[in-house]
């Protein structure tokens, strides 16, 4: 960015509160980041479509006086929003990043697990070492639940404890403080505080956002909606449907405060080691969903997740729910002593593929959870990771239009091969029926309760004598009354979920 | 303590309350409602319902997580948008 730009945009803050620009922690640099470009990125600063000779037509929708020019406005600073700003403005891009909390992250909410360490270290060498993560996840557990039992399947892997690790837990509102700064050190404008109301067209193209203050149209080559769930921006815009309350979960949260030392104790961890527990069946009764439970450093981050819809048809309010999970036995002893530091509740995305948006049109892209890119599927619970991939599928988009000075829908259509080849859309793809399994009755009410009860059958001890597995099973789903059909129905969907 | 009532956890996080409200809710609406989804379903208990069939509702202490109006979608009652930039909700540790 020049001398003349930064001024401009300096000028263009001037209407705002110091304390909502940059970061928050004191330190707004041009300085470039140590590492210049990515794979396949721009390595050199892209000449702006003005200097490139492109006139823009006349803006009609804008107010009288001048309104600022970027290259790229990417709106909210979540994983999403910040990866794409880091990227285009490595790119050497003027990027402007707008968050309407009071910094990043003071409004994000995740279990938080943040798996796929390597696709930031690929950005970021080493970025663990610096980022504000609390333990690398090398212990996975899936817990089937019925009221009084519980059987897990509970992995541990050595290899997941080297470096770049496979995840961590972190607390968002750290991580994407965090995050955004990276990308304001590669040197995009960060903007707190700023609530983004709608896009701005001309001539059928966005051209920009309108942002919630005097004078508050902001243009841009490209505008990047990372909105989060609700994806106000990607409605506005007619890239996004309403949702149905069965496509959209809600979660409710809690960090509790436990010592280090306990936490290690209790759930057999050394050092930096951290678990990810996941809960399905009683833990949330009637309700579709399931629980978490995450080690952080001196905490743990619990929550129950249920779909919208299945609250509403049970009359079940969830902070209830979420006591009924502490107070389980499997929980219950992981909790005991801990005290509440905060609580918490955020919507997340879940049917998957067959919710995604159109990802774009002219003058603008859609990423991360905006996008419902949340990947949900009995095994994973992932999304900070595509996120993060989709935000830079968007950044690298972006540059290339700018490349070519064409910022039209038939240029940025290449989203969805930047985004196949970071492998977003190939995996919502594959998976496209599992959201849909997984969230189904028998699955969500009754497999739970089978596997429990199976489980408990097999190893009781009372003198009637051994039975083999065929018969425990079979007097299993009698005593469930679940018909052969229905189980072989349910393998079907489930070989079809993650088989094949 | 671990288990904790609902007024203990709504205190935790920080509010910084807009004296615009985001969320107009048309009360006419809810008096014909028999749903009453927002009642269940709003994780800071925002919604309460009235002897006379109306919701009192209080826009102070949301989570702006969206449920709400996800879940009235059908009935339309709910008026929907963010706080100002900088204020509302902010987490800490969530």
């Amino acid at each position: 960015m020049t001398r003349r730009e930064t001024t401009r945009v300096r000028r263009l803050f001037n209407g705002f509160n110091p304390i909502v620009r940059g970061n928050g922690n004191g330190h707004h640099t041009d300085r470039r980041s140590p590492v210049d470009g990515i794979a396949g990125g721009a390595e050199r600063p892209i000449s702006s479509p003005q200097e490139g000779g492109r006139e823009r037509p006349r803006r009609s929708t804008l107010n009288p006086s001048r309104p600022e020019q970027f290259d790229v406005i990417v709106v909210g600073a979540g994983p999403a929003g910040s990866a794409a700003a880091l990227v285009t403005a490595r790119a050497g891009l003027k990027v402007l990043l707008l968050e309407r909390g009071e910094y990043p992250g003071s409004k994000n909410v995740s279990g938080a697990a943040l798996y796929g360490s390597a696709i930031l270290h690929d950005l970021i060498p080493n970025w663990w070492e610096q980022a504000p993560v609390e333990r690398y996840i090398c212990r996975r557990m899936l817990s089937f639940m019925s009221p009084e039992t519980s059987v897990s399947l509970d992995f541990r892997s050595t290899t997941y404890a080297e470096p770049p690790y496979n995840g961590f837990s972190i607390l968002r509102p750290k991580f994407d403080r965090w995050f955004a700064a990276q990308a304001e050190a590669a040197g995009a404008f960060l903007l707190n505080a700023a609530v983004v109301d709608d896009v701005l067209w001309d001539d059928g193209r966005v051209i920009g956002v309108r942002v919630r203050r005097e004078a508050g149209d902001i243009c841009a080559n490209v505008v990047i909606a990372c909105d989060g769930a609700n994806s106000f921006l990607a409605k506005k815009a007619g890239l996004q449907r309403e949702f149905h309350t069965h496509e959209m979960s809600l979660g409710v949260k809690e960090v509790i405060g436990l010592d280090e030392q306990t936490i290690c104790e209790r759930f057999q961890l050394t050092g930096g080691e951290g678990v990810a527990i996941e809960y399905l069946g009683a833990i949330t009764g009637e309700v579709h969903g399931g629980g978490f439970l995450y080690t952080n450093r001196d905490s743990l981050s619990l929550g129950v997740i249920g779909q919208i819809s299945s609250f509403v048809e049970h009359r079940q309010r969830p902070y209830e729910l979420l006591e009924r999970f502490k107070a389980h036995p499997s929980v219950a002893p992981l909790v005991r002593g801990g005290t509440l530091r905060e609580y918490s509740a955020h919507i997340i995305p879940e049917a998957g593929w067959d919710m995604l948006p159109q990802l774009y049109t002219d003058g603008m892209l859609v990423a991360g959870d905006a996008a419902a890119l949340c990947f949900v599927a009995g095994l994973y619970f992932e999304g900070i990771n595509y996120a993060i991939q989709s935000g830079l599928a968007a950044g690298e988009t972006a540059i290339a239009a700018h490349r070519a000075s064409d910022f039209s829908v038939q240029t940025l259509a290449r989203y969805t091969e930047h985004l196949r080849q970071r492998q977003v859309l190939t995996d919502f793809e594959r998976y496209r029926h599992t959201p849909g399994f997984i969230n189904s009755a028998r699955l969500q009410n009754l497999y739970p309760a089978v596997i429990a009860h199976g489980a408990e059958r097999l190893f009781r001890v009372d003198g009637r004598g051994k039975q083999k597995l065929l018969p425990i099973a079979w007097e299993t789903l009698r005593h469930f009354e679940l018909k052969p059909f229905q189980v072989l129905q349910d393998l079907y969907r489930a070989g079809r979920s993650f088989g094949w | 303590m671990v288990m904790t009532t609902f007024e203990e956890k709504i205190q935790t996080p920080r509010f910084k309350v807009d004296a615009i409200p985001h969320i107009v809710v048309h009360a006419e609406v809810c008096h014909t409602c028999s749903v009453r989804a927002c009642v269940y379903v709003c994780p800071a208990n925002l919604f309460v319902p009235l002897d006379d069939g109306g919701i009192l509702f209080n826009y102070e202490e949301c989570f702006e997580c969206g449920t709400c109006y996800i879940a009235c979608n059908e009935e339309g009652a709910i008026e929907w948008s963010y706080p100002r930039g900088g204020y509302g909700v902010t987490f800490r540790e969530a």
